[in-house]
């Protein structure tokens, strides 16, 4: 009974003493076996424990086995103590002082870069913008609750919610910081800034990134494009956002391209309107993308809705305005036929060697 | 909502061309998403009955059918096996075009010419069912030779599939889309067949009802039905059903779902056996409560929601006994539902408050036909006009209900319409198109608004109990401006382009972007598009003890927090492209990453909260310009190399690369580097190499290097903080320039750029230092380096004498003592 209790005894401290020898991570890969893999003194002795009585070989396995995870724990753990050592020393020789670098002496290797496809449609949307008048602004990526709903006439547990698949952030009480589900949030910050600084009006364009919670496919992201459109002035009237949609329109898309609006809802605006464009892959003689209706869908617009305007405190009897919406990557998938928008989040240098 | 055509055009006399009809729809803001033609394809196909079947030599599968369609024997070849002699089957002779443009020709297998085909239900559209044919026996009594649309009475039929908006419930109903149309179309609206209650008997005496929250239920009408039968519905209510989209159940349920697609009212029926003391109430549910829906889920009642506001109110119907019976509005309970052997019915027809029917249905994961029309809001008065339509469509198939009369009627709170004035310049003043009064005056009266127009032209206008919509003031002027241009057209409304004398642009911080973009792509850098949204194995591989920004509700655990670093992200990229055999890429990202406000002095403030009442502190958001070199030859000093590019295009007067250990964040520990402008100390990034451990955790990738530069855009657009060379020109010297070459035995500890930058101000007459040559040898002392510069001198007056120039010499010399450097 006491003789293999022993002789357990006796290679495991062999065996930690062997592994305390070892000095590199190579070693230990190449000894770990005789140490306590196959070839260990362990896998001896435990083919020994054939000639023992099925008791004494049970309770003499259990001590084994014990004994060997030890081992096994000790190999991890140095396996650990090695690779921090030899990441230091590896880091030690690596060190550079960067300092010292003389960039005339150095070779920069010429290649052509590519800008991304949609920070190019981007800035070809705020071009067109610029040139109409508009300033660009922005808003940031996480709302409060506040400024992505309710100050745009949404309030908490309204069905119009359903609109939105929202992505909840983990702070403050429960649902009450988001991802912004739009760029709308914007227009709310453009219009409180503008009010407390006395600068009404505002002719304002506001780009941006947007998330909804829909599982990728190829005709959605879960994280978007959008481009806000926001005038708020005396005397503005529908005529003048259907005239700014079809100006923008064939400023963007080319002359023969024409725009239309039908009634739909915004809990934000109103009279609010879909806007539609001249399908851009058949030019309006109808075909599988349009539903052989000959228009596209790009976007939403409205006159801003006077529950807006009194959530960020101006007088809808002095000032009227209206917004738009819609999609950056829509534009860039509508103006290069991409058929699936998941290309341009793989970030594959076949896709994004293919742009300018 | 699906709308067949044939149901409206009960309502209102419509054109005969589809296509003007859908572009009225879509035109009002109903929009058509899809059109079904029902029977088209079936024109065709007649019943047929077999009369021999034969085997074909050589074939197991298919068979030699002979059959009549009324015209004497024809051979078919079929596949199917589930007939026999004597039974009808649908024919599709040559020449028919089955439903999907399928055309039936004469064909020939095995030798068999067959003339025509037999059909299955799928290929007739009818059903799912394809295992054999369509057996006409026992469905109806069939004739050869007739019509299978006559036979099976199916009538053609077009029917739109419309896309209502929240805020439109008076349109999600046949009954809304007509009088919509009707108003386009100036045509007049007719009323569906309505019962009368029988007036001799009284609800009162054998039924009860009580609204005991009437802040929740406006409207409580209970309805007690004697002599019903349940049985199956008369043809036309189960056509008319699965046209809509719904399933045939049984006349009483049938007769109840109808109505709601017709008019807009969901009504419940109960068995009134089953209904303790035949009394419905309504109520709040109390917390401990709960209820077995329909579905046969247990729910617990009155529990608080997690929603923004939702306090777990639930609003609940119970019996005489106090026991719940359903979930008003949403989903009735098991205990009292209709069944084969009911024969008196209670019917409930109501008015509930929207929000509360949106909370719960919204936490109870609840929806149904009934509460997504409560929670928009259902016509107040329209209940007891949708039990009489109720009662007249059960009475097609049960002649003999009985609707005791004075059905019970209780009232709640409910929504006044709203009153609005529209002055006389108020639709020009908004839509920019002056319109005809008399127009404006006929559209609304149409839409079912209530118009009167006062002395002075104003219109002082009612909206119609079905309208929740449109609201009150300013704001409900604008609704009612909306309708008046609906049904004007839009497209018949002025456009005209504003312009405004304030100049458009973007700020600097747009044009900087702008412009590190197109410096880092113009030095080859492909621009990409990494996640927002990574897992934790990536946050802590660069941010290990931080505080990561969680989504609470992510699509999958990689998805799951906000990134804190676009490093690991364009690494991960890079790898991908490697593995795609892509081995040199350079990628470049301008983006935000986010730090959590328990992190960062720079948090955001916002109003948040229920009315934006609340202070909220939201995750700095810092907008960052990460580039990744990955050629085969970059590391740390190619970042460098771009950095210097991106720090003379921008024109940067003294930002100076000042290697830094330890930086961590995903950066190379022993060669890495901060940007810091000299004067203000800001760091406006870091330069260096991606820690190699980082590489091999997203790629597997051991001893490649890659170059790193990582720039705050925040502090980089601050020119308070990074301060921009002078913009005035300085006109160089006609007068030729010294050219000293001063190389330094300096200490490790003196970084090369402050030595240069130093030398550079040591006298007016130090035109530029450019460092050429760094040396490190055996000969030198420990812990020293040769630092040798290029340093021009000049003046703008006169060419620098000898002495001069030795002069400024011997100043150089001592300021590099100065820093403890000697002269090599």
């Amino acid at each position: 009974m006491n003789e293999p209790d022993d002789q357990i005894t006796t290679i495991t401290t062999e065996a930690l003493a062997v592994l305390a020898a070892v000095s590199s991570l190579e070693e230990l890969d190449e000894r770990v076996a005789t140490i306590v893999g196959k070839r260990s003194a362990f896998a001896a002795v435990q083919k020994s424990f054939g000639s023992l009585d099925p008791e004494e070989r049970r309770t003499m396995g259990a001590r084994l086995q014990e004994a060997r995870r030890s081992v096994e724990d000790a190999v991890e753990s140095r396996r650990e103590q090695l690779r921090s050592i030899e990441r230091a020393a590896m880091l030690e020789t690596d060190r550079l002082d960067l300092g010292d670098v003389v960039v005339a002496t150095r070779n920069w290797s010429v290649t052509p870069g590519h800008a991304g496809l949609v920070g190019s449609t981007q800035a070809q949307l705020e071009d067109v913008f610029v040139a109409m008048g508009f300033t660009v602004a922005e808003g940031p990526e996480v709302e409060s609750d506040w400024y992505n709903f309710e100050a745009l006439n949404i309030p908490p547990a309204h069905p119009a919610r359903g609109m939105w698949d929202t992505f909840y952030v983990d702070l403050g009480d429960p649902e009450t910081v988001v991802l912004r589900t739009h760029t709308s949030p914007t227009q709310v910050h453009l219009m409180e800034a503008a009010v407390a600084a006395d600068s009404l009006p505002i002719h304002s364009v506001a780009p941006g990134r947007c998330y909804r919670r829909d599982t990728p496919d190829a005709r959605h992201l879960a994280a978007f494009h959008q481009i806000e459109g926001l005038v708020v002035d005396r005397g503005i009237t529908f005529a003048d956002l259907a005239g700014t949609i079809e100006t923008f329109t064939r400023a963007y898309f080319g002359p023969d391209i024409e725009s239309r609006l039908r009634p739909a809802f915004f809990p934000f605006t109103e009279p609010s309107a879909e806007f539609e464009i001249t399908c851009t892959i058949c030019r309006g003689q109808g075909c599988r993308t349009c539903s052989n209706t000959g228009w596209i869908e790009l976007g939403g617009c409205g006159m801003i809705d006077p529950a807006v305007f009194e959530a960020v405190g101006i007088d809808p009897d002095v000032w009227s305005g209206f917004a738009f919406g819609f999609g950056i990557d829509r534009c860039a998938q509508m103006r290069h036929e991409l058929s699936d928008m998941r290309a341009l989040v793989e970030n594959d240098v076949r896709f994004l060697g293919q742009f300018a | 909502m699906r709308a067949p055509l044939s149901w409206l055009r009960e309502f209102v006399d419509l054109p005969e061309s589809v296509d003007e009809i859908r572009a009225a729809l879509d035109d009002l803001g109903l929009v058509v998403e899809g059109i079904e033609h029902v029977g088209e394809g079936l024109e065709d196909v007649v019943v047929a009955r077999v009369d021999e079947i034969h085997p074909i030599d050589g074939a197991d599968r298919i068979r030699r059918i002979v059959v009549d369609a009324g015209d004497g024997p024809l051979e078919i070849v079929c596949g199917a096996w589930n007939f026999q002699v004597g039974e009808h089957v649908p024919l599709a002779p040559v020449g028919a075009v089955l439903p999907g443009d399928f055309a039936i020709a004469r064909r020939s297998m095995r030798g068999v010419v067959s003339n025509g085909m037999l059909c299955s239900a799928r290929e007739l559209r009818l059903s799912d069912e394809h295992e054999g044919l369509l057996v006409l026996d026992g469905m109806i009594e069939p004739h050869a030779g007739e019509r299978l649309m006559d036979a099976l009475g199916i009538e053609a039929d077009v029917v739109f599939d419309l896309s209502i908006e929240g805020n439109r419930p008076d349109a999600w109903s046949i009954a809304g889309v007509a009088r919509d149309l009707a108003a386009r179309f100036g045509r007049s609206l007719r009323e569906p067949e309505l019962a009368t209650p029988n007036p001799e008997s009284s609800s009162a005496a054998v039924a009860g009802g009580a609204i005991e929250a009437p802040d929740l239920c406006g409207r409580l009408t209970v309805s007690v039905l004697r002599h019903v039968r349940v049985g199956a519905s008369p043809t036309w209510v189960a056509n008319r059903l699965e046209r809509a989209g719904m399933r045939p159940i049984s006349n009483v349920v049938d007769a109840s779902n109808l109505v709601m697609l017709e008019l807009g009212q969901p009504t419940h029926p109960y068995d009134a056996d089953k209904v303790a003391g035949r009394t419905l109430r309504v109520r709040r549910a109390r917390p401990g409560e709960s209820l077995v829906t329909l579905d046969g889920v247990t729910r617990p009642l009155a529990m608080p929601g997690r929603g923004l506001g939702d306090t777990g109110e639930d609003c609940v119907i119970t019996d005489g006994d106090d026991q719940v019976l359903g979930l008003a509005g949403i989903m009735g309970g098991a205990t009292s539902e209709i069944s084969d052997s009911t024969t008196e019915v209670l019917v409930e027809a109501a008015y509930f408050d929207p929000m509360t029917i949106a909370r719960s249905s919204k936490r109870h994961g609840l929806r149904s036909e009934a509460s997504n029309r409560f929670e928009r809001g259902v016509d107040p008065e329209l209940a007891l006009r949708a039990v009489a339509r109720f009662v007249a469509v059960l009475r097609a198939s049960v002649p003999d209900l009985e609707w005791v009369g004075a059905p019970l009627d209780l009232r709640g709170d409910v929504p006044t319409p709203s009153t609005v004035t529209v002055r006389r310049d108020d639709v020009e003043r908004s839509l920019g198109t002056a319109l005809p009064q008399s127009a404006v005056i006929t559209n609304l009266v149409a839409l079912g608004f209530d118009v009167v127009e006062t002395a002075t032209n104003d219109l002082v206008v009612t909206a119609p109990s079905s309208r929740p919509d449109i609201r009150s003031g300013a704001a409900g002027r604008a609704d009612v401006i909306e309708e008046i241009a609906r049904v004007w057209g839009y497209s018949r409304l002025t456009r005209h382009t504003p312009t405004w004398p304030q100049p458009g642009g973007m700020t600097d911080r747009q044009q900087l972007r702008r412009r590190v973009r197109s410096i880092v792509v113009d030095a080859g850098t492909y621009e990409a598009w990494t996640p927002t949204l990574g897992g934790e194995s990536s946050f802590e591989l660069t941010h290990e003890g931080s505080t990561p920004v969680r989504i609470t509700n992510p699509l999958a655990q990689e998805e799951s927090i906000l990134r804190p670093t676009m490093i690991t992200g364009l690494v991960a990229a890079w790898g991908r492209n490697v593995e795609r055999g892509f081995l040199d890429l350079r990628l470049s990202e301008i983006g935000v990453v986010f730090t959590h406000p328990d992190d960062t002095d720079r948090a955001r403030w916002t109003r948040g909260g229920a009315g934006g009442t609340v202070d909220l502190r939201l995750p700095l958001e810092n907008e960052r310009l990460t580039v990744v070199l990955g050629h085969r030859d970059d590391d740390a000093t190619s970042a460098v190399v771009l950095w210097s590019m991106v720090a003379n295009r921008l024109g940067l007067a003294d930002v100076v690369v000042r290697p830094a250990n330890e930086l961590g964040e995903g950066l190379h520990p022993t060669r890495g580097a901060t940007l810091v402008d000299r004067a203000s100390g800001a760091i406006v990034g870091v330069v260096g190499e991606v820690d190699p451990h980082v590489i091999e955790s997203l790629t597997g990738h051991q001893g490649r290097r890659l170059g790193l530069l990582d720039l705050d855009l925040d502090v980089l657009a601050d020119t308070d903080l990074v301060k921009r060379r002078s913009a005035l020109a300085v006109v160089p010297s006609r007068y030729p320039s010294a050219v000293i070459d001063l190389a330094f035995v300096t200490p490790q500890a003196v970084h090369a750029a402050d030595l240069g930058h130093d030398l550079a101000s040591a006298s007016p007459l130090v035109e530029s230092v450019d460092l050429f040559d760094v040396y490190h040898g055996a000969t030198l002392a420990p812990g020293t380096r040769s630092l040798a510069y290029t340093i021009r001198l000049g003046a703008t007056d006169r060419t620098l004498s000898d002495t001069e120039v030795a002069s400024v010499r011997e100043t150089l010399i001592a300021v590099g003592a100065g820093h403890g450097a000697v002269l090599r």
